[in-house]
């Protein structure tokens, strides 16, 4: 893995995806889909969104152009994270077929991956998918369906350089730089891009490309853009660790205040990337002969998620906001040994009324109001 | 795929109605491998499922060392029990498990054991019941309390009968609300424990029922001088998975499918004084 940092200049970035889609890979990149920047599979570096850029708040995101010749990377976050990609929105664990006398028969779903590359992932979704990782993965039980998947991806980190307002990865240790979890990292500077290993796969791409070592002149480019970002974040939260903070007002009027506002709709924990809450269900044949049993992404939002023979635990929105936001910012710390907040900022942006998140805990601390 | 994660074809050997909702399925796995490779400890519970209507968890009444079927005592409440309220003997279903972590039984060795349920919570008590009569030497006085709301709840009313002329075993029975034919005390179960003769220094209390119940329970112990980590709950929460992937149980920081259902009583105390949880 041992490779010094190469420069690709900016119409070098089509050999970079062709080295990336040799040995049957898929690639996947930032594309510009209904009016926001997702990840999709990408044929050359002129489906990535050049020129475009984001403008995020409490409740809103929009994208707008600048110039074409412009940066492909100066954008933070969209909607999505690398989650979809290994923990699926829905997807079959097994079936049963039932023809009678025999009772109904189980098979197992088999695990399947396509070989997977993904440009341009933030630093935020490196954390959140190691948080997956320690999730999904955990023994005695692994996910072998998540584990085939995850196995299966070549990482392009993009280190930001266009944080969102709504951003606060800085102070959750998270970004803006992206410093592991990659197989490649690229800094994007104005006439293209240094590009880094973080492990032997990537290594081996890297060498296949055959560049010139990057400058100091541009290394420092990207050093100060990236420490930029960082400054200027605006939002954060107020430790790493908000246990105590958060679990000494466990009936704090502010989750009242907070409940007046949130509509239980489920968006923060379906933009969020650490959240991993699912629902098994079942789809059977309308002649009852097939049966699939799926696992779907679930919320703690929803009235069904804390069901229980007969009553909702969770009945009121102040329980069920409470429940999110003390699992994420504590209760994570005991079961995955850390934060379940990256600061990617999307349960911001994405709220439809707006509830900022740094803004909660900041209410809850005595340090302001929500 | 691993085995847990899979069900198996079980069929329904015996069926006994308790109530006019509760009932008891004996089971056992087509494959007869399957069968005897099945091992459980009291307390933990499997994952029924009926096809094309979904899974459920239901904790294993049987005793851990019948070899040659698995006991489900099952109240019809909900959209998958009422489905397996439909079984008779020779339906089958799918079953995987065991799941969790059961009682303290070695911890409880050498001492008295009092089990304090309520409602349907004795069922995943009666397999501590049959291991502590199998094994009487090791254990001391066997405590045996059960609440229920009204007297026509209480189910196996012989077992406790036969259990309550067991030697060094006391059993005491409440209902909420008597009837003509109710023989026992009325009133909440706590007022069993008054009659209740065990060493609190040396005992292990097992609780199962509902939340409010074991809370109540537990408090009157620790004021009655029972060390707190003597004390053990069983809890139920949505449970989808039955190994921690899914988050519907979680309790605080716990997974109660994975880190329970029974866990002692100072892991739980933070969480259960707060409602909706």
């Amino acid at each position: 893995m041992a490779s010094e940092p190469g420069f690709l200049p900016r119409d070098g970035l089509d050999r970079l995806i062709e080295a990336l889609r040799r040995d049957g890979r898929e690639v996947i990149g930032p594309r510009v889909r209904d009016g926001a920047i997702v990840y999709a599979p990408i044929a050359a570096a002129a489906d990535l969104p050049a020129g475009v850029r984001d403008a995020q708040s409490p409740g809103a995101y929009a994208l707008h152009a600048v110039s074409p010749d412009e940066r492909l990377f100066a954008w933070a976050n969209g909607p999505q994270a690398l989650k979809p990609l290994v923990f699926v929105p829905h997807e079959l664990l097994w079936s049963s077929r039932n023809d009678g006398a025999d009772g109904p028969q189980f098979t197992a779903a088999e695990p399947a991956a396509r070989p997977t590359a993904v440009i341009g992932v933030r630093a935020c979704d490196l954390a959140a998918l190691a948080l997956q990782d320690r999730h999904f993965l955990r023994e005695p039980y692994p996910d072998p369906a998540y584990r085939a998947r995850r196995d299966a991806l070549f990482l392009v980190a993009v280190h930001c350089t266009h944080q969102a307002d709504t951003c606060f990865c800085a102070s959750t240790g998270d970004g803006p730089e992206a410093e592991s979890g990659f197989d490649l990292a690229l800094h994007e500077i104005d006439d293209g891009f240094i590009v880094a290993a973080g492990s032997d796969a990537g290594a081996a791409v890297l060498a296949g490309l055959d560049l010139a070592a990057a400058d100091q002149a541009r290394m420092d480019e990207a050093r100060a853009g990236v420490e930029a970002a960082a400054a200027a974040q605006s939002r954060s939260l107020p430790s790493r660790d908000l246990r105590p903070t958060l679990l000494e007002r466990l009936e704090s009027p502010q989750w009242d205040a907070v409940a007046e506002r949130c509509l239980s709709c489920g968006n923060c924990t379906a933009v969020c990337p650490t959240c991993f809450c699912n629902a098994e269900v079942n789809e059977a044949t309308i002649d009852g002969r097939e049966n699939g049993h799926y696992r779907q992404w679930d919320s703690c939002f929803t009235s069904g998620h804390s069901y229980l023979h007969g009553i909702v635990i969770r009945s009121e929105t102040r329980a069920r906001y409470r429940q999110w936001l003390t699992h994420k910012l504590a209760h994570w710390h005991d079961q995955y040994g850390r934060s379940g907040c990256v600061g990617c900022g999307r349960c911001i942006s994405w709220c439809p009324v707006g509830i900022d998140l740094t803004a909660e805990v900041a209410a809850l601390a005595g340090e302001g109001t929500a | 795929m691993t085995l847990h994660e899979l069900p198996a074809t079980a069929e329904i050997i015996e069926r006994m109605d308790d109530s006019s909702s509760i009932f008891t399925l004996r089971l056992r796995f087509v494959d007869p491998a399957r069968q005897t490779a099945f091992r459980s400890s009291p307390g933990q519970f499997n994952m029924l499922s009926m096809h094309g209507v979904g899974e459920v968890p239901i904790s294993i009444s049987s005793d851990p060392e019948d070899i040659h079927f698995i006991g489900h005592t099952v109240r019809a409440v909900g959209r998958v029990t009422h489905a397996l309220a439909t079984l008779r003997p020779g339906d089958r279903v799918g079953l995987r498990g065991p799941y969790g972590r059961g009682w303290p039984l070695q911890e409880a060795e050498g001492g008295d054991v009092v089990l304090v349920t309520g409602g349907l919570g004795c069922a995943p008590v009666v397999s501590v019941i049959d291991y502590v009569m199998r094994r009487r030497e090791r254990f001391g006085r066997l405590v045996i309390i059960q609440g229920v709301k009204h007297a026509e709840d209480l189910i196996w009313r012989q077992r406790y009968e036969a259990w309550a002329h067991a030697p060094d075993t006391q059993v005491w029975l409440a209902a909420d609300v008597g009837g003509p034919h109710w023989a026992w005390d009325v009133g909440p179960v706590t007022v069993l424990l008054d009659h209740a003769e065990f060493d609190h220094a040396q005992a292990h209390a097992l609780m199962c029922g509902p939340e409010p119940m074991m809370k109540a329970v537990a408090e009157r112990l620790l004021d009655d001088g029972m060390p707190t980590e003597r004390l053990w709950l069983s809890m139920e929460r949505n449970m989808h998975c039955a190994v921690g992937h899914c988050g519907h149980c979680q309790l605080g920081p716990l997974f109660v499918c994975r880190d329970g259902p029974v866990f002692p009583y100072p892991v739980l105390a933070p969480w259960l004084r707060h409602r909706s949880l």
